[in-house]
């Protein structure tokens, strides 16, 4: 590889797009309502050519939404050819097969003149507070009890804001203020994405975009290849079942690394589900796709190019490439556990750099309550929160940290604040993280108890309280999560349940499985999880073979022996 | 008037003596196990060579690194952490993110205060403030038996909605300096009254951290200072870049962790004040790190936010949130010891990783193989090899040479000069990106800005970033390689308290209103009340608002005390024309809401706008120059340059890129296409030609 004249303007041109971006999706965070965009990042913005290949996307984002979003923009053109946009329009839709995958995500796309002709598109996209319908969670028998759906439609037509449009988002949503204000903030970020690359155009005399693309692609694809052949080419295959909704999905992927591409298809038993777990093809490749770059060519950043070295498959019609009208508003169940999957057979391929399973799908708090007849205000809640990751490559598993999600967690002083609920509790969960050399991530207990004594609503979606994250390479599972009433009386994981005002919910996600054999963990640190409460005394002796005396000090003999013994076997089997 | 400031930085300390306007100053090696040492040292010599007794001082204005670098290396006090029973672990559990998508491996920064000496106490407060678990003495007996036996030195205390109601929190600082006084009790309704439990519990546990060690060395350094036979008052630089008394630094000494990056700021806003500038861009480069700051008419930009001990290093969010006043400075990991490596797409990077001192960079011959930026700026000409860093180092070119073919030449076939040539514009333009996204977060254009250029290594960038970011006049003040220093006597005392309170507009009542600003100035003059002799002070309000719903807020500015009668349609007034400032359009249908309080008070000890005016430039006889040589980008070659001595440059002086004009502790690159002057106080400017 050679350093070519130009190249390194073009490398700087590169990264000027790249804060061009950045910068679309600050103005996004700054301006929006909805707490997901705002406080937890989940949203998208980025730049595409004129035929709908993304360029580069800001760094800032969720894995949902930014690769889904790669693909949203060619439905755009295909609705509306290249001739019919006009200076100073801006189209949107929701479809969730034409957007990213769930009614709930509004995606804008703007286009960019230079000297009269279309050079690019920005687009964006963000979570709505509320898209009408059903309301959160998984009930919808289809698509249509969802919320409304729009096509993909102008809503800005040359400069001049199509009231229409806006009267019939407005009318159908439970906020309409808030939906107005977030269409709002996606129109300004990318707004102020296209008067920026307008600016940097001049700056480097650029007519278009065309010769710096072309070096973007090709230079990620570049990266990209030379990143998979360090991948030992083969078949891999691996399977993973979760708990579903009303019945198991028990998964397979056959994931194929050869000639400088990764491909993963997906098999098992994947029939369609009548609730809203089902999910849209392309949150599928969203986070299949993003699992397999977490391992493989994570330093190459998301365009186009990078992004079609990895193709994902999975069969028409089946639970992971649902098709219209089934419902998808909870795409995030199973869709957030692809990665794990994806990681199952990388182990076999590059064992070194990947971790055990963790808890996945983020466990939030949805809690609602309808507006009261004596004149109580109702609400609508969702408060993230999360388990344990699995153990890493020389590194214990992140104790209650969301992955693949990239969103984070609401202070509860602040959740306090926008509901009327009390946290009763809210700490790490000893035990909870899978023994290992290297030891999963814990989960965490979490208490939530009504303020007022009234009773509230909890719209649950829990996964992996049946199947536990599998330990990799003789590490051990982790503890599967648990939800349940203080009282006893029974709690399901799946479904809208009432939370009586005297009881309190009691929420547990999971720990994140271990790597390797536990018996092998060094005794000081399983010494030190002891002390810190993360596993205790008999946790420390059955799983991990190692003797504390009263002070707390490894007792070398008793631990050697211990670890010698004929219970190694039943301990780290 | 004769001042002495001081800066320890991780590496030098830095002395400023200035005595009626004229400056010495001076650079030693950092002390690090005794900091105090190097202090005294520089002012011994300082005061020597300008003639000064040491009784003849008025004041000592001091900033230190000591509280970052407790923090940095875990050498704290032992300090034991009180939540509300059940929330202990919200030390370790943050907000349960990662702060980079991609990369499995990360880390989170250890909490300060480990699991065994935490102590959840039962009490509970709710988001109104009223109290839905009382605290009863068996509780606080159970914290006493814990304080028994885990024998902590100091004590962070953060109990749920305190900043709503802090009573619990008082009652268990009462209690524990009863039973025992000699632990250091922080409260976090005095630290850092803010809503979000996670932020105000880290910020609280960084000062019960550092407080014991921060505490003794100033007394220490009082007592050595007064030893000298110097007994004028001692103030101490604030991360907000106001001075503070000894006694309000002793209390709330996490707000010590920029203290050095904040002088900058000061110095940045005399230099707005000399020139009438009101925008200003503040460039400050040193060995490690750049850092950019904002100057708006004549202030320069706060934020109340900051993070430390950063695992993944300048990257948001993988350090210990702190939730203080500080300047609001971008820094970004681009200095002369950054290091360039080629990355997987075969482009050249730079940073974030810093050869630091040692081994520093390849040309320093201390053992160093990988190419810096220093490395790359001797290769393309630009730094004498005899005169970096006043002579201390001597640089050698072809250390530096072959550091840069072992990296660039196999894989991308680059000559060392063009190597150096592309490491020096990447990491020019990686610091022209922070600096415009900087001014962006801000919803500024920084391209009507003037730049102020110091640090050892900002008059070395400053030109060609200029150029990158649309600025066309840079300024050089005197003595810019110490430039922290000098700032600090621009600082003035100030003190701010940031407060959140919940409060919807439309249910606003105007005297509640007033009772509670009144508190806030009570609060305040605790701290700048003794200094209120010697200044007319300048006071700020500002009002944080957001329309209800929205997650982050903007600052609105207000005048106190205000007209009572019309306050929600004046309040209403001055959020929306904030609003449609920031953002372009308002949202008419939507409740606003007022969701926390800003109160500022400062000082002024010497008027910044006259602080230059006793400067003259030097006469000299003769202006020294010696042959040099520059890298000429579009060319791909050397080109004669000539290189000139600050010192010899008269008032008025012209010249014309590529030029070098050569200090004692840093060098100014005037590139071709620029134009260079020095002015009658003995600055210098750059200007772009047209």
């Amino acid at each position: 590889m050679s350093f070519q004249t130009g190249d390194l303007a073009r490398q700087i041109m590169w990264r000027r797009l790249t804060s061009v971006v950045e910068e679309q999706a600050q103005t996004l965070i700054r301006t929006s309502f909805s707490p997901t965009t705002r406080e937890a990042g989940d949203l998208s913005a980025g730049v595409f050519t004129p035929d709908g290949r993304m360029i580069a996307q800001a760094v800032t984002g969720t894995p949902g939404h930014i690769n889904s979003m790669a693909r949203s923009v060619c439905h755009f053109i295909d609705a509306i050819p290249l001739d019919d946009w006009r200076e100073g329009d801006v189209a949107l839709t929701n479809d969730p097969w034409q957007g990213t995958g769930h009614l709930n995500d509004l995606v804008v796309v703007t286009p960019v003149f230079r000297a009269g002709r279309l050079i690019a598109f920005f687009a964006a996209t963000s979570h709505l507070v509320d898209i009408g319908g059903m309301g959160p969670g998984f009930d919808a028998k289809d698509v249509f009890h969802e919320g409304i759906r729009i096509p993909i439609t102008k809503v800005v037509d040359a400069g001049r804001v199509d009231d229409k449009v806006l009267g019939i988002l407005r009318a159908n949503v439970r906020m309409p203020e808030q939906v107005t204000g977030d269409l709002m903030s996606l129109i300004a970020g990318n707004h102020t994405g296209g008067r920026r690359l307008l600016a940097m155009c001049d700056e480097f005399a650029l007519a278009d975009l065309e010769a710096l693309s072309d070096f973007i692609f090709e230079r990620s694809m570049r990266g990209m290849r030379e990143e998979i052949e360090r991948v030992p080419t083969g078949v891999y295959e691996a399977a993973l079942t979760l708990d579903g909704i009303d019945r198991p999905v028990a998964m397979t992927a056959t994931m194929t690394v050869a000639d400088g591409r990764i491909d993963v298809e997906f098999g098992g038993d994947l029939r369609p589900s009548p609730r809203g777990n089902n999910v849209p093809f392309c949150y599928t490749e969203a986070y299949a796709s993003y699992g397999v770059r977490c391992i493989v060519g994570r330093s190459v950043p998301n365009n186009w190019s990078s992004l079609s070295a990895v193709t994902i498959r999975a069969p028409e019609g089946s639970i992971l490439n649902a098709t219209d009208p089934a419902p998808v508003a909870s795409r995030h169940l199973i869709g957030q556990m692809l990665p794990d999957l994806v990681f199952r057979c990388l182990a076999q391929a590059v064992p070194d750099r990947v971790p055990a399973e963790g808890a996945g799908t983020l466990w939030n708090i949805r809690l609602l309550r309808s507006a009261h007849g004596d004149g109580k205000a109702g609400f609508n809640a969702l408060f993230f929160h999360s388990g344990g990751t699995g153990a890493r490559p020389g590194l214990d598993g992140l104790n209650a940290t969301a992955f693949p999600s990239g969103v984070r967690a609401i202070p509860i002083e602040i959740s306090e604040k926008s509901a009327p609920v009390l946290y009763r509790r809210r700490a790490l969960r000893c035990d909870s993280g899978g023994a290992g050399r290297t030891r999963g991530g814990l989960g965490q207990v979490i208490e939530v108890a009504s303020r007022d004594g009234d009773p509230f609503w909890m719209a649950a979606s829990y996964e992996r309280t049946g199947n536990a994250p599998r330990g990799l390479d003789g590490g051990r599972d982790g503890e599967p999560g648990t939800v349940r009433l203080g009282s006893g009386r029974p709690f399901s994981p799946m479904g809208r349940q009432e939370v009586p005002g005297d009881d309190v919910i009691i929420v547990e996600p999971p720990g994140g499985a271990g790597r390797g054999d536990p018996f092998a963990r060094d005794p000081a640190r399983v010494r030190e999880d002891v002390e810190n409460g993360f596993v205790s005394r008999e946790a420390a002796m059955r799983d991990y073979g190692v003797v504390l005396t009263a002070a707390l000090e490894v007792d070398e003999p008793a631990t050697a022996a211990l670890r010698a013994g004929p219970n190694r076997r039943a301990a780290s089997n | 008037m004769i001042r002495l400031a001081t800066d320890i930085g991780g590496t030098f300390t830095d002395l400023a003596l200035d005595r009626d306007g004229d400056l010495l100053t001076g650079k030693l090696l950092t002390t690090l196990d005794r900091p105090e040492e190097a202090v005294l040292d520089g002012a011994r010599d300082l005061l020597a060579r300008a003639g000064v007794a040491p009784g003849e001082v008025d004041l000592v204005i001091h900033g230190t690194t000591l509280a970052t670098n407790a923090i940095i290396e875990r050498k704290g006090a032992r300090t034991a952490f009180v939540s509300t029973s059940g929330f202990t672990d919200m030390i370790d559990i943050g907000h349960e993110n990662r702060f980079e998508q991609y990369d499995l491996m990360i880390t989170r920064p250890r909490p300060l205060v480990p699991r065994p000496l935490r102590f959840g106490l039962r009490e509970r407060i709710d988001v109104e403030g009223n109290v839905i678990t009382a605290l009863c003495d068996e509780a606080l007996e159970d914290l006493a038996e814990f304080l028994a036996s885990t024998r902590p030195q100091s004590l962070a205390v953060c109990l749920l909605h305190s900043y709503a109601n802090a009573a619990h929190e008082r009652a268990v600082a009462r209690f524990v300096r009863e039973r025992f006084p000699e632990i250091s009790v922080s409260l976090s309704c005095d630290i850092s009254p803010l809503a979000g439990e996670y932020e105000r519990a880290s910020t609280t546990c960084a000062n019960a951290y550092v407080r014991p060690i921060v505490v003794d060395y100033f007394v220490r350094m009082e007592k050595r200072l007064r030893a000298m036979g110097i007994d004028a008052p001692v103030l101490i630089v604030m991360s907000e870049g106001g001075l503070a008394s000894i006694e309000t630094a002793c209390e709330a000494p996490v707000r010590l962790v920029e203290s050095g990056p904040a002088g900058g700021a000061s110095l940045a806003v005399s230099v707005a004040h000399a020139f009438g500038i009101d925008k200003l861009l503040s460039f400050d480069m040193g060995g490690t790190t750049a850092k950019v700051c904002i100057v708006d008419d004549f202030v320069p930009q706060y934020d109340a936010w900051f993070e430390v001990d950063r695992t993944y290093r300048f990257q948001k969010g993988s350090g210990l949130p702190l939730r203080i006043p500080v300047v609001d400075l971008v820094e970004i990991g681009a200095g002369g010891g950054s290091i360039g490596h080629v990355d997987a797409m075969g482009q050249i990077e730079v940073g974030p990783h810093s050869a630091g001192s040692e081994p520093g960079p390849a040309a320093y011959g201390f053992g160093g193989d990988r190419p810096t930026v220093t490395d790359a700026n001797l290769v393309l000409g630009k730094l004498d090899p005899q005169r970096f860093a006043g002579g201390r180092i001597v640089l050698d070119q072809a250390r530096a040479e072959a550091a840069l073919a072992a990296v660039f030449a196999e894989p991308l076939g680059l000559e060392p000069a063009q190597a150096a040539s592309a490491l020096a514009e990447v990491v020019d333009e990686n610091m022209a990106n922070a600096a415009r996204m900087h001014a962006i977060e801000q919803g500024k254009d920084i391209s009507e800005y003037t730049m102020v250029a110091f640090g050892g290594g900002g008059p070395l960038h400053a030109a060609r970033i200029a150029q990158k970011i649309g600025i066309g006049h840079v300024i050089v003040p005197p003595n810019a390689g110490v430039g922290s220093a000098v700032g600090f006597l621009a600082a003035p005392i100030a003190y701010t308290i940031r407060r959140t309170s919940y409060l919807m507009l439309d249910d606003v009542e105007p005297h509640k209103v007033a009772a509670e600003l009144d508190g806030i100035v009570a609060a305040a003059s605790g701290h700048t009340g003794r200094f209120a002799a010697t200044a007319e002070p300048d006071i700020e309000w500002k009002a944080l608002m957001r329309y209800a719903g929205q997650g982050h807020h903007i600052e609105v500015p207000f005048e106190y005390p205000f007209a009572r009668d019309d306050f929600r349609t004046w309040m209403t007034d001055l959020f929306e024309a904030e609003y449609l400032r920031q953002f372009g359009r308002v949202l008419p249908h939507l409740p606003i809401e007022i969701v926390g309080w800003v109160h500022r008070n400062a000082l002024s000890l010497s008027d910044p706008a006259t602080m230059w005016n006793g400067r003259r430039a030097p006469s000299a006889k003769s202006v020294e120059t010696a042959p040099a040589r520059a890298y000429d980008l579009a060319e791909a070659d050397y080109v004669a340059a000539d290189r000139f001595e600050r010192e010899t440059l008269d008032a008025g002086w012209r010249g014309a890129g590529p030029a070098y004009v050569t200090e004692e502790q840093t060098t100014t690159v005037v590139p071709a296409g620029f134009a260079c002057e020095t002015d009658e106080r003995g600055f210098i400017h750059l200007r772009m030609s047209t």
